[in-house]
């Protein structure tokens, strides 16, 4: 292209969530110049999430970022709970092995994403937020197929050698173009979540914690009603944050609101214990990908590449919820293509084909695919309702001591899946799909 | 924990309401013909919807912006894009 106009910059991040400010941070730091542009008044104002970010990726970037950082707590003990309308049954699990080198902590984005943010303007990058992208600017390319120039935002026209659409679950950018079409409702979840204030103190009596450690509960069964999806809890500083992750086609179909849901939840007798007392701080809700491997679409095209959760980027595993360690890993993989496409001179779908190649290269891609069936495990409903019952039938066998001579554990077992609409040949294919599939 | 309503969850949150504009436009006729206008009643966690005499109401102000209804509508009977920058929600924990 001999006429063309000369960029203003030479890459503009859409979006200063975890992927965008990453992926700006590393540009600036090869020597690109950056322009992070966020719809919120500041980074992290739009945002939400469950809060447990797993780390390792971004003390890649940051060393020893969790000294530094406003994290909450180290998450040192994870808890899986199925509960029934009457009863909860837990795994527990805690180690310090967790605890060093830091494996998960907790974060509050409207704290956290701020600090990214800020890493990346220390680099270099120009921020600016309180302004809303509208659409993305193309011309025709050479061969005739669109390519991404810039973006205009109200009246305004920026333009750069490269766009990175860092916008988030419901990237309009990416929709614009064609590359993400619209997700079949089974792919999506909401997210609805409450903060509540509860004093240190109360915290770490409560979830049985000292210092900075942390706790992260998952629950299944009764507490979406029987709902796909799950609800977490998990422990900040001086707060916890609560709440439920609703597949879409599920919660239409149930006849439920997704209000009622969530107070059903709140109010559920098996978590009582944990919130007596708390304060709500704020309520919030977000979509979720759950399409896992089958969402992401093309993630390069000319002079446009796509990171994190607008990519389809999430794994939902059931018990776990991951997207910032994943939108982290995709910026990083983005960010080093770009760079080499800019040097090249090439930042057509070609030149920037290095970033599938990356992220292929990398964890996300491969995780991706290792839970590649996980979606479709998480479709069988026994997984939210039977299951509960039948493992709050078997302790109840166990534990329920009503002076009837008692009966070996299998028994109770036997006799619990007797009564339960679980077949065996369920639970056995389930069993399997799951071992597959997790 | 008290228990609370919506309104009073919402109350704890900040907003920045956009006066001049809303970012919520329905099709009436559309949202009763597909069943719209149930399933985004249905899955809002902000109750911004609500019906009166078969005529869909919004309350766009009350918005999370998760964009749930949005993937819930039948083409064409629901227009929700993002508020203007600035305005709308402001999470303040996330
Ligand atoms: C209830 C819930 C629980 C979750 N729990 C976890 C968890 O425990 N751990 C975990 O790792 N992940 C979790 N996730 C997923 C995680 O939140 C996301 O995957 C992650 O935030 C994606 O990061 P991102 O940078 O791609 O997008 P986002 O964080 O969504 O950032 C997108 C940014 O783009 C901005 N933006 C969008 N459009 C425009 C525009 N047009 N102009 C300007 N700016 C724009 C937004 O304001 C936002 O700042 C959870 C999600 C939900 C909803
Ligand atoms: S975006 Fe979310 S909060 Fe806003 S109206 Fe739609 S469903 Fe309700």
């Amino acid at each position: 292209m001999t006429d063309a106009v000369e960029p203003d910059f030479d890459v503009i991040v859409v979006g200063a969530g975890p992927a965008g400010s990453v992926t700006a941070y590393r540009l600036a730091q090869q020597g690109l110049s950056v322009v992070l542009i966020e719809r919120g008044e500041a980074p992290g104002a739009k945002n939400l999430s469950g809060g447990v970010l797993y780390g390792r990726v971004l003390d890649q970037v940051f060393p020893g970022f969790a000294d530094e950082a406003p994290v909450e707590r180290r998450i040192t003990r994870h808890v899986t709970t199925f509960l029934t309308a009457d009863s909860a049954v837990s795994l527990d699990y805690s180690s310090q092995r967790l605890a060093e080198p830091v494996n998960a902590v907790t974060v509050l984005r409207a704290r956290f994403d701020p600090w990214l943010a800020s890493k990346a303007e220390e680099a270099g990058v120009f921020l600016m937020a309180g302004v809303r992208v509208d659409a993305l600017l193309t011309e025709q390319g050479p061969d005739g197929a669109p390519r991404v120039v810039g973006v205009r935002a109200g009246d305004d026209e920026l333009r750069a050698r490269v766009v990175v659409a860092a916008d988030g679950v419901n990237s309009f950018l990416a929709r614009d173009l064609g590359l993400r079409r619209t997700e079949p409702t089974n792919h999506l979840a909401v997210g609805v979540k409450t903060v509540l204030r509860l004093p240190r103190t109360a915290i770490e009596d409560r979830f049985g914690l000292t210092g900075d450690q942390g706790a992260a509960h998952a629950v299944v069964g009764d507490c979406t009603l029987g709902i796909g999806g799950g609800g977490f809890l998990y422990t900040n500083a001086e707060s916890l944050s609560l709440g439920v992750v609703l597949r879409l086609d599920d919660l239409v179909r149930s006849g439920h609101t997704a209000i009622e849901v969530f107070e059903h939840f709140l109010e559920h007798p098996g978590l009582a214990p944990y919130v007596r007392d708390a304060e709500v701080l704020e309520y919030g809700s977000h979509l979720v990908a759950e399409g896992g491997a089958d969402m992401v679409g093309t993630v390069a095209t000319h002079g446009l590449v796509v990171v994190g959760e607008a990519a389809g980027l999430t794994i939902n595993s059931g018990l776990t919820v991951r997207g910032m360690d994943l939108a982290i890993g995709s910026a990083i993989a983005a960010a080093d293509a770009i760079v080499e496409a800019v040097a090249a001179g090439d930042v057509t779908a070609t030149g920037l084909a290095g970033y599938r190649r990356r992220l292929e290269e990398s964890f996300v891609l491969q995780d991706m695919a290792t839970y590649a069936r996980a979606p479709k495990f998480l479709e069988r409903t026994g997984m939210y309702g039977a299951y509960g019952e039948l493992a709050a039938d078997v302790f109840h066998g166990v534990f329920g001591l009503d002076t009837t001579p008692r009966r070996h554990l299998l028994a109770v077992a036997r006799q619990a899946l007797k009564r339960s609409p679980v077949t065996v040949r369920q639970l056995m294919s389930d069993g399997w799909a799951g071992v597959r599939a997790l | 924990m008290r228990t609370t309503t919506v309104s009073e969850r919402l109350a704890a949150n900040r907003f920045e309401l956009d006066e001049e504009e809303s970012h919520i436009h329905v099709d009436q006729e559309l949202c009763r013909s597909t069943g719209t206008g149930r399933a985004i009643i249905a899955v809002c966690p902000a109750g911004v919807y609500s019906e009166r005499d078969g005529e869909i109401l919004v309350d766009y102000a009350a918005c999370l912006e998760c964009g749930t209804c949005r993937a819930v509508a039948a083409p064409g009977a629901l227009t929700w894009h993002y508020p203007r920058g600035g305005f709308g929600v402001t999470f303040r924990e996330g």
